[in-house]
């Protein structure tokens, strides 16, 4: 019997497990697919929000404030990328220029530190590539830029060291109430827990309906995205937002903390989390949306476009509370942006609802908290020669456009929770993500996967369960 | 570890500058090659076709490598195998990493690049739709057969009608899988004519010319794609939509020449060829790195890379044994009319050539034409005439230094279309 279930091991539900691993409790998370950080903690804009953008009073407003103030901290002890950069909302005319001042006065009364509005050329000399049309920006220093399913994967890997179970493929297809606790059941197998935790994004929905209640009707929206090759990474120095309207916060322009420019998302509906195909219309509007703000956006330069899905549902609020009919499932849903700036925020707010909810909490005597990854291109000479030294696989650069070392992609696939794609190896350590795209550097991830899993070469996959990349031997065979 | 020259890549244009430099008494070469083996993208390439001009027979890629690395082993160059170049200083200092040597920095007089080029991928032209497994860069595609031995897909659609999409046609079709169709945004191939002949219509594979891939289909793997007919703004026409089951798609859609080490050198690029600005000897804008194959712009065949790459291999040796070019004098080569660009885009006046190849590719195809060179006097100082020239084909002209000294300032190569 465990204490707390996690349904969902996006970055909301691995902030959860990672907030719940310091506490005496037996927790388990349950994951649908091959790998955790494999929904919208994959495909999003990657920025942490200052805040301003949430009517004041909501939890939305108060989690995004808190989360954003959090998140420095949590990724330097987690060793995942963040910078804190700030971000521009620029306005165009009179009306927009006119919906900076509210979102000023939100941002105020959300508590977002140090904001200004900024004309025009004062916004230009920080960020000389903004377009002249800009007449005014509204300015938030706390804004930053983080490694999504990094965080996700970051926190994941620290809870398992510090005894939560993370079952990958469980899919949760039933969830019964048995004396005091849960059954639920899944793809792989039944667990009994007392308490449950709905961290399903986009799928929230679903899981809600098991409780034989609906409780809220999903809107998802699909996001479209382009990244741009490293040469364009430094076209701005800050998050470029436009101003926002009732589809989102527009399209936005901002350096990924990897060193490339992000440019979307587009806001479309969407049929489920799955659609997450792009469209010709969906990139020409981000295309012409982002020449708004910024100059010099050269398309050409995109290495990869993508979309992602965004959890809204009809509550405009975050839904966190217990199911009406289970009370020993808290919902954590509907976490739309800027859900991964409040993660860290809503684990706590959902950790005091589930002690409010009856589960005891007391701190463990010992928990470790402490994780770091080697990335081999950010040491010194010295600190190269020394690792090589010590084990030469790290003398081995198998992703060219990245320098991710053979020794950085054994280490990924040992980790905590292991990778079995080769994107699973990407997201982790980083291999393929550059302007190749993994045409150079996926047969040799390949090949260190077959070797370390001890499986072959058919069984690897390019990320989740289906995407199969080889289908047989040619007639001459395999090598030897 | 110092060395007079030392050569980044050991592909066919490494392999050839390095027997090149030797040839011409350079005693201290060094070739750094990121795979475990010379030979470089043919290895993988086991078609023939190779060798026709340089060696007047038909060899395989692997073979026409063979000759080359048979050639070095009768010399005294060094080889580092598996090893990656990190950096390249202006001073001419290669960092390199390896497992065998750790951490090194290779002090060179003089340096030829000789990296290559990689493909462009989905992400760089935006085919919209949802991205399952089966997409594939036709290179990659053509490492998982040839090397690995693993065929990629049974039904398959290939985008774009570069080479090495072409030749992969004929290859998955002769390993049992069934090639659908192969599309073209361009009106025109992109590939070698031979290339259409012997692996579309040998086969019975359709080019589909003014056409585009304008939604991947598919959630795990590839389903179908949908295929339209592009208007001259290379946009997709609607209502000519076509749709094929398939569960791969090959995209043979261009190759860019791998520069960021150049870049990281401070060396200048042009953007009409993605490779280093070069004068004739195939010296960059650092003087003392030379560059030649696919890094200084995309060939069509190897063995005009063998001949561009021995040329920097002499020329890298002439430098490193003290024989350097000044600046001083210096004729531009402008591309004009119907012309992409040239290679080299300068040519060293007080350099000893008797003549210099000028090597380019046409925008579009031309049928019966004159490529001609003016000065900027306007007066014509060279014309060739040509039947049929093709953007897929690369051409090249031989200036010979009494017409370049008459010039009077830059030289233009422009095209004239119909028959004179």
């Amino acid at each position: 019997m465990y204490d707390v279930t996690i349904i969902g091991c996006g970055v909301v539900g691995a902030s959860l497990a990672y907030t719940l691993s310091q506490y005496d409790l037996k927790v388990l998370v349950l994951e649908r697919e091959n790998d955790i950080a494999m929904g919208t903690t994959k495909a999003n804009s990657a920025i942490v929000h200052a805040g301003y953008d949430p009517e004041p009073g909501t939890l939305i407003a108060e989690l995004n404030v808190r989360g954003s103030a959090m998140m420095e901290d949590l990724c330097r002890s987690l060793d995942v990328k963040y910078k804190r950069i700030g971000s521009f909302v620029l306005a165009f005319d009179e009306e927009s220029r006119r919906h900076l001042d509210k979102l000023y006065d939100n941002g105020v009364k959300n508590g977002v530190p140090d904001m200004r509005i900024l004309t025009g050329d004062e916004a230009r000399a920080m960020d000389p590539n903004l377009s002249q049309e800009a007449c005014a920006a509204l300015y938030a220093p706390s804004a930053a830029i983080i490694d999504p399913w990094g965080l996700c994967i970051a926190q994941a890997e620290v809870a398992v060291r510090n005894g939560v179970t993370v079952k990958l493929r469980s899919q949760v297809t039933g969830l019964e109430t048995r004396g005091d606790g849960l059954l639920l059941h899944t793809t792989s197998g039944d667990y009994e827990t007392r308490y449950a935790v709905n961290c399903a994004g986009g799928w929230g929905h679903e899981i809600c309906a098991l409780t034989g209640e609906s409780e809220w009707e999903a809107k998802p929206s699909r996001g479209e995205y382009y990244l741009l090759d490293k040469s364009s990474g430094d076209l701005v120095k800050h998050v470029i937002f436009q101003c926002p309207t009732a589809a989102g916060k527009g399209v936005l322009v901002a350096p990924t903390v990897h060193g490339n420019l992000i440019v979307g998302p587009s806001a479309d509906p969407a049929e489920s989390p799955y659609s997450r195909e792009t469209t010709l219309a969906g990139l020409d509007a981000v295309a012409a949306a982002s020449r708004k703000s910024v100059n010099g956006i050269d398309l050409r330069q995109s290495i990869r476009n993508f979309a992602g899905v965004r959890a809204i549902t009809s509550d405009p609020d975050f839904i966190i509370r217990p199911a009406k009919a289970c009370a020993r499932l808290l919902h954590v849903a509907g976490i739309k942006s800027p859900g991964l700036s409040a993660a860290p925020a809503i684990a706590e707010y959902a950790r005091d609802r589930l002690a409010d909810m009856g589960v005891a909490l007391h701190k463990k005597a010992e928990w470790d908290g402490a994780r770091t990854q080697v990335r081999f291109k950010e040491l010194s000479q010295a600190e190269k020669a020394e690792l090589i030294a010590r084990n030469p696989r790290y003398g081995r650069v198998i992703c060219r456009c990245e320098t991710i070392t053979e020794g950085e992609i054994v280490a990924a696939i040992h980790s905590p929770i292991p990778p079995c794609s080769i994107d699973g190896v990407k997201r982790r350590a980083g291999a393929g993500m550059g302007r190749c795209q993994g045409g150079f550097c996926g047969p040799r991830v390949l090949d260190i996967l077959t070797r370390e899993l001890g499986q072959s070469p058919l069984d690897i996959l390019q990320d989740g369960d289906g995407t199969t990349l080889l289908i047989g031997e040619t007639k001459g065979g395999a090598k030897a | 570890m110092k060395y007079d020259l030392v050569i980044i890549g050991g592909g066919p244009a490494g392999l050839s500058a390095a027997n090149a430099a030797w040839e011409d008494g350079c005693r201290s070469i060094c070739i750094v090659e990121r795979d475990r083996e010379l030979g470089g993208i043919l290895n993988q390439c086991i078609h023939n076709g190779f060798g026709l001009h340089y060696f007047k027979e038909e060899l395989t890629g692997p073979e026409y490598a063979g000759r080359f690395i048979e050639m070095l082993r009768t010399t005294g160059v060094d080889v580092r195998l598996d090893a990656m170049v990190l950096e390249i200083t202006e001073e001419k200092n290669v960092h390199i990493v390896s497992s065998a040597g750790g951490y090194e920095i290779l002090e060179a007089d003089a340096v030829v690049l000789a990296m290559g080029c990689r493909e462009r991928t989905r992400g760089a032209i935006a085919i919209p739709g949802t991205r399952p497994a089966g997409v594939f860069t036709a290179g990659t595609a053509q490492r998982y057969l040839n090397m690995e031995g693993y065929m990629v897909g049974r039904r398959v659609v290939i985008l774009g009608s570069g080479d090495i999409g072409l030749i992969m046609a004929r290859r998955m079709t002769l390993e049992g899988a069934k090639v659908l169709a192969c599309v073209e945004v361009m009106p025109y191939s992109g590939g070698l004519t031979r290339n259409i002949v012997q692996c579309l219509n040998d086969f019975d594979i359709p080019l589909y010319l003014s056409h585009t891939i304008t939604d991947i289909q598919g959630k795990d793997r590839v389903e179908r794609v949908v295929v339209a007919e592009v208007g001259p703004d290379r946009r997709p026409i609607p209502g000519t939509e076509m749709t094929f089951d398939c569960d791969t798609v090959l995209l043979s859609v261009g190759l860019i020449p791998e520069n960021e080490l150049s870049r990281s050198a401070g060396i200048q690029i042009d953007a009409r060829t993605n490779g280093p600005v070069v004068y004739e000897n195939m010296e960059t804008s650092l003087p003392g790195v030379f560059a030649c194959g696919n890094v200084l712009h995309v060939h069509d065949l190897v063995d005009f890379v063998t001949a561009e790459a021995a040329r920097a291999g002499k020329s890298a040796a002439a430098y490193a044994a003290g024989k350097k070019l000044d600046a001083a004098q210096v004729l531009d080569i402008h591309n004009g009319n119907l012309v992409g660009y040239t290679v080299p885009q300068h040519v060293h006046m007080d350099a000893p050539f008797n003549a210099v190849d000028v090597f380019f590719r046409v925008r579009a195809v031309c049928g019966e034409s004159r490529i001609v060179v003016t000065d900027e006097a306007g007066a014509q100082i060279a014309s060739f005439r040509r039947e049929r020239m093709a953007p897929g084909e690369m051409e090249n002209i031989k200036l010979p230094r009494v017409l370049l000294e008459k010039a009077q300032g830059a030289v233009t190569v422009s095209i004239e279309e119909g028959a004179k």
